[in-house]
C-alpha cells in the first residue's frame, strides 16, 4: 500500500489503508523527534509554501516546524480570503507562486472546496491546512495518531466529539476518517451547531451530554468560536458551559481511562474546565507535539509523489 | 413574400398531425394543410417537428450595465438558437428597469437586433430595494409585460400587498422570486445531505416556501394574480396545489436545471452547478416532473442567467449564482419526452401554449391559421457538442457546456422570418 495522489485535500477521499499507511509514516517521525537532533535531510532543495488566507499561528507554526525538520525551505505566504480586499484573483495567486518553482502548497481558506480548487489548478502539492467548514485533514491524522498512542488501537473505539458540529471543519476530517477505520462515533453539540441532515455522518447523535460521553473511550471537546456567542446560534458562553461543556462530574459516566482531546485554542471554562483541561486524562498537549509528526508524514509522502 | 415548410409533425398542445404542411405569407400562418400550395420558397422537413416559437417567460439579458455576461443581441441570438421566439428579460439591469425609459430601451435594442420579441419584466420597486412601488403603468404602455424584483425578493409584505393591488389596475401580474432572504442567510447550495458532506452552507428548502405561502396569501387578499417563478422544492409544489385548488389566482413555473439535476451534483464543488434556487433532493426533482406532467407547473422557463468565466472561476462561496439555459431549455425537456414523462403536446402546452395564455398574447402560442408564423422546427435526434461554436451566448456558465446534447432548433422562424438553422 502506498499513497500516490498528488495532494492531500480532504480524508474523506481517501481509503482506510491511504490513511493508516499516513499514520504509520507518523509514528516513524514520531520516533524521530524524540532524537537529540530532530532534523532529517530528507526534503532538502524542496520549497514548501505555507499559503495562509485565514490568520492562523498554531497550524502554520506546525507546518512550518515539520518542513523544516524535512530540511525543506519553508516560505509564508499570508493573504484575505475575500477577493475585493486582494484586488487579485486566487487562482493568479497560486499561479504566481508556483511560478517561484514552489513545491508543495500548504493552504488554510475560510471557503469550503477551495482547497480543491486550487489542487485542480497548481501543478504543485497540495496539502489542506483547513478549508472553511470542509476538513482539516492534518488535525484528524494528528488526533488519530494521539489515540492509537494512548489507546494502542482505533478499531472498535469509541469516541464523542463535542461542539460545534456544523462549522467544524476538525470534526468533518475526524468523521470520515474514523468511519473508515471503525470507530464509533457519537455526535453532540446544541442543535443549532448540528447539521439539518446528520445522516451522512453516519454516527449516533447523543440526547445529552452525559448521554455523548457515556461508555466513551474518547472525548473529543471542539473548540467554540467566540463570534458564535450570543448571536442566533447560542445565547451565552455561561449557557454552553452548563449544558454543553465537560466538567468533572459529567465525565464520571465516560471510562475510567477516558482520555480527553481538544484542537485548541481551549476557552477554559466554556467547552472545558480548566480541572480537566490540566488533568491527567488530558491529551491536549500530546495531540500538538503529534501535529509535529503527522504533518512531517504527509509533507514527506508528498513529496515522493512529486 | 411566402414560404412553405413541408411534411413536418406539425405539434400543438392538443394534438400532433403527421406529414403536413405549413404556408407561411409575410409574417401569419396563412394555412395548416395536407396541401401543397403554391409559395415562393418551399422547405422539405420530412421527419423534423414543428412545434410554436418557445416563449420564455424567465432570462438574463444583462442589457443595460452588464453587457460583458450577455447583452440583448447575444441574448436573442442565443434565444432563437434555442427556439425560443419571445422572451421575458428580468428587471435586475444596471441601471434596474423600473422606469419606462430603461423599458423602451431594451425594445428598442430589440427591435433593431430583430430576431425575437422582448416583453421587459419591470421591477416592482424603485431600484428593486423592495421600498416605494415603481410607475408600472408607464411601464406597461412602454411595453412591459409583468413585474418582478427578481434576484431579490420583495421582503416586505406590505409592499408586496400593495405591488398587488396595484397592478389590478392594469390587469397584468406579478412574477415572485420567492426566498425568505433571513432564512437563506449566506447559503449557496440546498441545505440537505450534500450541505453536510461538503461543508458548504445551506439555503433550506422553507426559505422558498415560506415565501411562496405569503404570496399566495397576498394574491388571496388582493383577489390578484401572482406568477410564483422557479418553483425547486415538492413542498413548494404542494402548497401551489392547495391555492390552485382554493381558488386563488396563481400560476408557477419551473426551470429546466431543476427537473435535470439535483444536490448530489454540488458533491465536487463545480460552480456551474451553484444558482439560486439551488438544486435540491432527487425527490423534488421527480416532484417538478410530475408537475410538469400533471400541469400543476404552468409553464417552463429557462431563468438564463449569464455569467462571466471570472464570476465563476472562484472560490465556491464568492461565485456567482446562475446558468445559461436558453440553447438548452429542447434539450433537457426533449429528454422527459424520451423518458415517457412528458409527451410532446405537454412539451408545446408548457413552453409556449400556457405561457401565451399567462401573457395574453393571443397571437401566439399555436400553429395555426392566423397566428403569428414564430415557428420552431426541431431535429429531436440531433447529436452535437455543446460547444464555442453551437453556444450563442456570451457566457458559458453551464456545466453541459462542452458536453454532447441531443435535440436542437434545427429551424427557428420569427414572423414568417428565418432567424436561425442550422
Ligand atoms: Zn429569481
Amino acid at each position: 500500500m502506498a499513497y500516490v495522489r498528488k495532494d492531500l485535500v480532504g480524508l474523506k477521499d481517501l481509503s482506510k489503508d491511504e490513511i493508516l499507511f499516513i499514520l504509520d509514516q507518523a509514528e516513524k517521525f514520531k520516533e524521530i523527534n524524540q532524537r537529540d537532533v530532530k532534523k532529517v535531510p530528507t526534503l532538502k532543495g524542496k520549497t514548501i509554501v505555507n499559503l495562509f488566507f485565514e490568520p492562523s499561528t498554531r497550524t502554520r507554526t506546525s507546518f512550518e516546524i515539520a518542513g523544516k525538520r524535512l530540511s525543506a525551505d519553508t516560505i509564508n505566504f499570508t493573504s484575505s480570503s475575500s477577493s475585493t480586499t486582494k484586488g487579485e484573483t486566487l487562482i493568479d495567486t497560486v499561479k504566481n507562486i508556483e511560478s517561484m518553482n514552489s513545491d508543495i502548497f500548504v493552504v488554510r481558506h475560510a471557503f469550503s472546496g477551495s482547497v480543491k480548487f486550487i489542487a485542480e489548478n497548481t501543478k504543485a502539492a497540495v496539502v489542506n491546512a483547513g478549508d472553511g467548514t470542509n476538513e482539516h485533514p492534518t488535525q484528524a491524522l494528528l488526533d488519530l495518531l494521539t489515540i492509537k498512542e494512548h489507546k494502542k488501537k482505533l478499531e472498535g473505539l469509541n469516541v464523542a466529539i463535542i461542539g460545534d458540529i456544523t462549522h467544524s471543519r476538525v470534526a468533518r476530517s475526524n468523521i470520515w476518517a474514523m468511519k473508515k477505520i471503525g470507530i464509533n462515533i457519537k455526535l453532540f453539540g446544541p442543535k443549532t451547531m448540528l447539521p439539518k441532515e446528520t445522516a451522512p455522518f453516519d454516527s449516533y447523535i447523543a440526547k445529552n451530554l452525559e448521554d455523548a460521553v457515556e461508555d466513551c473511550d474518547v472525548i473529543m471537546m471542539l473548540r467554540i468560536q467566540k463570534e458564535r456567542m450570543s448571536s442566533v446560534l447560542l445565547p451565552s458562553d455561561r449557557e454552553y458551559a452548563k449544558f454543553f461543556g465537560l466538567n468533572k462530574n459529567k465525565l464520571k459516566k465516560a471510562k475510567k481511562d477516558a482520555i480527553i482531546m481538544h484542537p485548541g485554542p481551549i476557552n477554559r471554562g466554556v467547552e472545558l474546565s480548566s480541572e480537566l483541561a490540566d488533568c491527567t486524562q488530558s491529551v491536549i498537549l500530546d495531540q500538538v507535539e503529534n501535529g509535529v509528526a503527522a504533518r512531517m508524514a504527509v509533507l514527506y509522502i508528498l513529496s515522493n509523489n512529486i | 413574400m411566402s414560404l412553405l415548410l413541408k411534411n413536418l409533425k406539425i405539434v400543438n398542445h392538443d394534438k400532433i398531425l403527421e406529414n403536413t404542411n405549413i404556408l407561411i405569407e409575410k409574417s401569419h400562418i396563412k394555412a395548416v394543410t395536407g396541401e401543397s400550395p403554391e409559395a415562393k420558397e418551399i422547405i422539405d422537413l420530412s421527419g423534423f417537428y414543428a412545434v410554436p416559437g418557445l416563449i420564455d417567460m424567465h432570462v438574463h439579458f444583462r442589457d443595460p450595465g452588464l453587457e460583458y455576461k450577455e447583452d440583448i443581441f447575444s441574448g436573442s441570438k442565443a434565444a432563437v438558437a434555442g427556439g425560443v421566439t419571445t422572451c421575458l428579460p428580468m428587471a435586475n439591469t444596471k441601471p434596474v428597469n423600473d422606469n419606462s425609459a430603461i423599458t423602451k430601451y431594451m425594445i428598442d435594442k430589440s427591435k433593431q437586433c430583430g430576431l425575437i420579441d422582448l416583453y421587459p419584466v419591470g421591477a416592482i420597486t424603485k431600484g428593486m430595494k423592495g421600498e416605494e412601488l415603481t410607475e408600472m403603468g408607464d411601464m406597461l404602455e412602454a411595453g412591459a409585460i409583468a413585474f418582478s424584483d427578481d434576484g431579490l425578493p420583495v421582503m416586505n409584505s406590505e409592499v408586496m400587498r400593495r405591488a398587488l393591488e396595484y397592478i389590478k389596475t392594469f390587469d397584468s401580474f406579478i412574477i415572485s422570486h420567492s426566498e425568505d432572504k433571513h432564512l437563506a442567510g449566506k447559503g449557496v447550495i440546498h441545505d440537505g445531505k450534500v450541505a453536510t458532506i461538503t461543508g458548504l452552507k445551506g439555503i433550506p428548502a422553507e426559505a422558498e416556501e415560506i415565501m411562496i405561502i405569503r404570496d399566495i396569501l397576498l394574491a388571496k387578499l388582493t383577489k390578484s394574480r401572482i406568477h410564483i417563478a422557479h418553483v425547486s422544492t415538492r413542498g413548494s409544489l404542494k402548497l401551489i396545489k392547495w391555492a390552485k385548488e382554493e381558488g386563488i389566482n396563481v400560476t408557477c413555473e419551473a426551470a429546466p436545471h431543476h427537473f435535470t439535476f439535483d444536490e448530489n451534483s454540488l458533491l465536487e464543488y463545480n460552480t456551474n452547478y451553484k444558482m439560486n434556487p439551488p438544486l435540491r433532493e432527487p425527490e423534488d426533482v421527480k416532484a417538478i416532473i410530475d408537475g410538469l406532467k400533471s400541469g400543476l407547473i404552468d409553464t417552463i422557463a429557462t431563468d438564463h442567467a449569464p455569467h462571466h468565466i471570472d464570476e465563476k472561476f472562484v472560490e465556491f462561496d464568492l461565485a456567482a449564482f446562475g446558468i445559461t439555459g436558453l440553447q438548452t431549455l429542447i434539450p433537457l425537456t426533449l429528454k422527459l419526452v424520451k423518458e415517457n414523462k412528458l409527451t410532446w403536446q405537454d412539451f408545446v402546452r408548457l413552453t409556449s401554449y400556457t405561457p401565451s395564455k399567462i401573457l395574453n398574447l393571443s397571437d401566439r402560442g399555436e400553429i395555426k391559421e392566423g397566428k403569428l408564423a414564430d415557428i420552431t422546427i426541431i431535429d429531436p435526434v440531433y447529436t452535437y457538442i455543446f460547444d464555442e461554436k453551437t453556444n450563442k451566448s456570451k457566457s458559458v456558465n453551464n456545466p453541459l457546456f462542452g458536453k454532447e446534447l441531443t435535440g436542437i432548433a434545427k429551424l427557428t422562424i420569427k414572423n414568417g422570418k428565418i432567424v436561425h438553422k442550422i
